[in-house]
């Protein structure tokens, strides 16, 4: 039925068009719709019975009339065309080229929905990404082939981090380095700028695919932004085994156009107003990064978002972190402190982390140093508590050192330059150093070995 | 076979017209890709149908065939060591077929049916056979012997033919009896249906996990349900993984319901690898897999729970002791409820149907310990977790887990964000089954019920004194109290928290586990004694005994009762000559 059109809908509410079945369509199948003044758009059915089809429409239906439109079926999901000659180029946030060039050349279509990932196909991820950031080396190690958010609040500074992270990343065994995916869904023009010059600056503009669906596009055209950064950060992957960093922003919005489709179609709202399927949706995505068998890629995501009021049980960053593998929480009282990055030290954490580091990939004290740093951090966070409220002179000797290590480790440790990019060994000997401001006894974290070998000398 | 058409098409919900003679939960093949779906709901003559995969591209008018039979598990030597989807596909074959993608429509047997298994019979023509009759054993593994069984649902017959020892495949006739009734080594069993048994029995013997917290504070015992409920981040996910690889259990059955697959692919990695303390064989050896991830088809993972607890139910009436890990329940409740919402059912809380405490305490009442139709004594524990959104407990699912299970281990996050795992909270968790288990620790160590009552006492007096604490400041506490907190930190970090990447400390024997505990409170007692004659706090801080206490955890292996004994010769040394100076 390609190439026939049919005239007319029987309604159009929002985002869904619902018209008259015909014969040959199939469920999640791509339509094409013109209103009466021959602007076509995209569409996906979404619910077939006998007599109707109920179709979604990604981008602004103003202006379709249920009279003067005609519809197109397309006879195939939606789709991303797909070549290496993505890198270096701007779609926007249907995967159409947005840069003013042709589409690249090739005939390689593929589904922009995937395949779930057979788990046994995977390979656990286990090398160390370095991103030259100390909160995020020493305490939440990256992993080539995790997903780490980004949980972040307006006014934060996650794009920053984010920049600084994809400037700086890098294996330390292998000298391949990394290729970009950019996907922004609802983000401000001035935010899709600040990366697109932070690329350029560093000079990897060519190596970044940009799928961009901007704050003034439709919000439901975000539904598959996403989908076409992944399919071609699969591509660029699995295909020609480059490693890949997609960095997806803002998931808020994402979740946002869910919930506005979800809504409009009428179906039972879970927490908040947000479809059930919320956290089965999400996963689609995010379980799109890893490594596979037999192929030389991979695929490391680093969604960021904003938290609605900081507020980190919001449905979106919760579910996020029950599907994601870990999470770098930015405060907003350290960023008010002035610390850059403000990584919140006690809820950020990366799950893939214990296995990727230590002896023959970063550094053999690296395990015992990060949990010992968590769990110091932890009691200087409560004796700072305790400090508030009886005066910081009231305090045993011991708590007072334990308040000198929390301001050594925030001011030493955790903060940087936004181009400071320190190799693993200086974050660890950063690490030991604040440290040395606890007695001996307290390390009880650390193996007697590596006390001795790594802790500043005047203080063993 | 009974053809029916698809009219309605709502993700993987679809309804299909002419299938109003199948039965409830048979099995269809739907669309011209045969996807596997399962009735659910018939109406006059129009049937609603789960898919079990992802149908975009499905048309209607396409044909849906019925099998006239539920959904079945395939039952028979060759589970073990395997890695399965929710509806039992094997996940090592589908990628050897088709690659790193999970296509719809591709499909593959559970069990190898050109394997060969020895097979030797234990029958002879002419003997009678029934359910829970063995008639035969085959070897599943070097540790694993698999007695051949009727399917439970087989009439007490003569048997005509029996099947000499040699190698046969799962599909050979190994048996016939007088009826013309063939027995193979491999049954179809619906999952939905919980297999019979004889009786169901009482709790005594406890599910030795060799993680301290759980252990001594909140033992599981074999054939009891637990549940485990944490935020994300909190180590749900860790924790079961240690329980899976340390407890003493014949087979784990561990089910990745909806969760991340690098967690299935961690524990493909390192269970090989891992030896059974008791076995001394590899960890996989007793191991199955299903793995229904967060972005594979949803309506499989609602069955996932079903297929894993099915299997379990297979080796339980062998007389094996099997654990399910389900990870998570919270993923199977919101599978039921997009379901629901699709069929347009009534919710009631939070959108859940209103049905799932019913399905939950199904699905939790097919654990227990019990004696087979053979006569032996099999048990399933069931440790489910629960990932409660936002970490709040009030909700449905863990509200609901929570009136059938009697073990429940609440992880913590303050715990969890010091890094203090397992993140097990010794003050909203609790056991039901330490009275029944008392009598097994008793015999290991007599100490047991005095130590750890007086462990529990100390971390309750350490609560609330912890209040004042925040408000005051440890230093206006006499020092009685603040030896409180000194002793509370003890057992904190020398031994409720575990370290699963230590080699002596992440298992850790029963013996070992109340030596360590009495250690500690000796030191309490001890010390509190000498305070109360007049030494000042610091004297007792400034022993070298409390930084070893906290350390032996690590340092002593778990046959070497000998160094915690040692340790404590030390203690008292150190104490005795401290009394001596205080005497007066």
């Amino acid at each position: 039925m390609r190439g026939l059109e049919f005239q007319g809908l029987s309604s159009v509410s929002g985002p869904i068009i619902i018209l008259k079945r015909r014969e040959e369509v199939g469920f999640g199948e791509i339509v094409t719709v013109r209103d009466g003044r021959g602007e076509s758009k995209t569409g996906r059915v979404v619910d077939l019975s006998c007599d109707y089809a109920a179709v979604q429409i990604f981008g602004s239906t103003t202006g379709i009339s249920t009279e003067t439109a005609s519809v197109e079926f397309m006879e195939r999901p939606m789709e991303l065309l797909l070549s290496r000659g993505m890198l270096g180029r701007i779609y926007d946030g249907l995967g159409r080229p947005a840069d003013g060039y042709t589409p690249s050349f090739s005939s390689n279509f593929r589904d922009v929905n995937g395949e779930p990932i057979n788990p046994y196909a995977r390979v656990y991820p286990q090398d160390f990404i370095q991103t030259g950031i100390s909160a995020i080396d020493g305490m939440n190690t990256l992993i080539r082939g995790q997903k780490l958010p980004i949980f972040s609040g307006s006014g934060l500074p996650h794009n920053r981090l984010a920049a600084q992270i994809i400037r700086q990343a890098r294996l330390l065994k292998e000298a391949e380095s990394f290729v970009m995916v950019f996907a922004a869904m609802g983000v401000k023009y001035d935010v899709a700028r600040f990366f697109i010059k932070s690329f350029e600056e560093s000079g990897v503009l060519s190596q970044v695919a940009m799928f961009l669906s901007l704050a003034d596009a439709p919000s439901i055209e975000r539904l598959i932004t996403p989908r076409c950064a992944l399919t071609a950060a699969e591509y660029l992957a699995f295909d020609c085994g480059m490693h890949v960093l997609v960095v997806m922003t803002d998931m808020t919005n994402y979740c946002e156009a869910l919930r506005e489709v979800s809504s409009v179609r009428g179906e039972i709202p879970s927490r908040k107003g947000f479809p059930g399927y919320l956290y089965s949706d999400l996963s689609s995505l995010y379980e799109r990064a890893g490594k596979l068998q037999g192929k030389d890629g991979s695929i490391t995501q680093i969604p960021i978002l904003s938290m609605p009021n900081d507020d980190i049980s919001h449905p979106i960053p919760d579910l996020t972190g029950y599907i994601t593998e870990g999470q770098i929480v930015l405060d907003r009282e350290m960023f008010q402190k002035g610390i850059y990055p403000p990584v919140a030290g006690l809820p950020s954490l990366s799950r893939l982390m214990k296995d990727g580091i230590g002896e023959g990939m970063t550094r053999e004290d690296h395990k015992d140093l990060s949990s010992q740093l968590f769990a110091a951090y932890s009691k200087a966070k409560s004796v700072r508590n305790l400090a508030s409220i009886i005066g910081e002179e009231e305090l045993s000797p011991l708590d007072k050192n334990y308040m000198a290590f929390g301001d050594s480790f925030e001011e030493n440790f955790l903060t940087q330059g936004e181009n400071e990019n320190r190799s693993i060994d200086q974050t660890l000997d950063t690490g030991w150093k604040t440290l040395s401001s606890l007695p001996r006894d307290e390390l009880y974290r650390i193996k007697d070995e590596l006390i001795a070998k790594y802790l500043p000398k005047e203080r063993r | 076979m009974i053809e029916g058409r698809i009219v309605k098409i709502n993700g993987p919900i679809i309804k299909a017209a002419g299938l109003e003679s199948c039965g409830l939960y048979d099995v269809v093949e739907a669309g011209e890709k045969k996807l596997t779906g399962e009735i659910i709901r018939i109406e006059g003559d129009t049937a609603t149908i789960q898919i079990y995969e992802d149908n975009t591209g499905m048309r209607i008018g396409e044909a849906v065939i019925s099998e006239e039979r539920p959904l079945s598990a395939a039952l028979g030597p060759g589970l073990v060591g395997c890695i399965y989807d929710g509806i039992q596909r094997p996940l090592r074959d589908l990628y050897v077929q088709s690659g790193a993608g999970l296509a719809p429509g591709v499909k593959a047997p559970a069990l190898n049916a050109e394997k060969k298994w020895r097979f030797k019979p234990a029958l002879q023509a002419g003997d009678m056979a029934g359910a829970g009759r063995v008639i035969g054993t085959v070897q599943e593994t070097e540790l694993l012997l698999h007695p051949v069984f009727p399917p439970p649902d087989f009439p007490e017959e003569e048997i005509t033919f029996i099947a000499e020892e040699g190698e046969y495949t799962i599909e050979d006739r190994i048996a016939v009896a007088r009826s013309g009734r063939e027995i193979r080594l491999a049954h179809y069993w619906p999952v939905r249906r919980p297999r019979p048994y004889r009786e169901k029995l009482g709790m005594s013997e406890p599910l030795i996990t060799g993680q301290r917290v759980i252990d001594v504070f909140f033992p599981l015992s074999k054939g009891g349900t637990a549940a485990i409920p944490g935020g994300f981040g909190t180590g749900k996910t860790m924790t079961q993984h240690a329980v899976a690889k340390w407890c003493d259990a014949d087979i784990i059955v561990y089910i990745g319901c909806g969760e991340r697959g690098n967690e299935m692919t961690d524990v493909l990695r390192e269970f090989p690898e891992i030896k059974d303390p008791r076995t001394g064989r590899s960890l996989m050896e007793r191991t199955i897999l299903i793995a229904n991830t967060s972005n594979m088809p949803v309506a499989a993972r609602e069955v996932s729970i079903y297929t894993g607890v099915t299997l379990a139910e297979y080796y339980r009436d062998m007389g094996y002791g099997v654990a399910i890990m389900a990870d998570s329940t919270s993923r199977w409740a919101e599978a039921l409820r997009e379901l629901s919402g699709r069929l347009e059912e009534m919710p009631a809380e939070e959108g859940f149907p209103a049905y799932l405490p019913t399905r939950l305490a199904e699905f939790y009442e097919r654990g227990g310990r019990v004696t087979t139709l053979e006569g032996k004594t099999g048990s399933i524990s069931i440790i489910g977790a629960v990932s409660p959104p936002g970490g709040d407990f009030s909700e449905p699912v863990t509200q609901h887990t929570k009136r059938f299970i009697r073990c429940f281990w609440a992880l913590d996050r303050e715990l969890a964000n010091a890094r203090h795992y397992p993140a097990i909270s010794w003050l909203d968790s609790y056991s039901e089954y330490a009275e029944e288990l008392a009598g097994f620790w008793e015999s290991v160590n007599p100490n047991w019920a005095v130590s750890r009552a007086e462990a529990l006492e100390l971390l309750k007096k350490e609560q609330r004194l912890a209040q004042i604490v925040k408000l005051i400041g440890p230093d206006a506490l006499p020092d009685t109290q603040r030896l409180v907190l000194l002793a509370a930190e003890m057992l904190k970090n020398g031994f409720l928290q575990q370290n699963a990447f230590d080699d002596i400390d992440m298992y850790s024997s029963p013996e070992k586990q109340v030596l360590i505990l009495k250690l500690i409170m000796d030191f309490y007692r001890r010390a509190l004694d000498i305070i109360k004659k007049g030494a000042p706090l610091l004297k007792i801080r400034a022993l070298k005994s409390p930084g070893d206490i906290m350390r032996v955890k690590s340092r002593a292996a778990n046959n070497d009762a000998g160094a915690i004994r040692e340790l404590e010769r030390k203690m008292n040394t150190e104490m005795d000559a401290l009394l001596e100076e205080y005497k007066k």
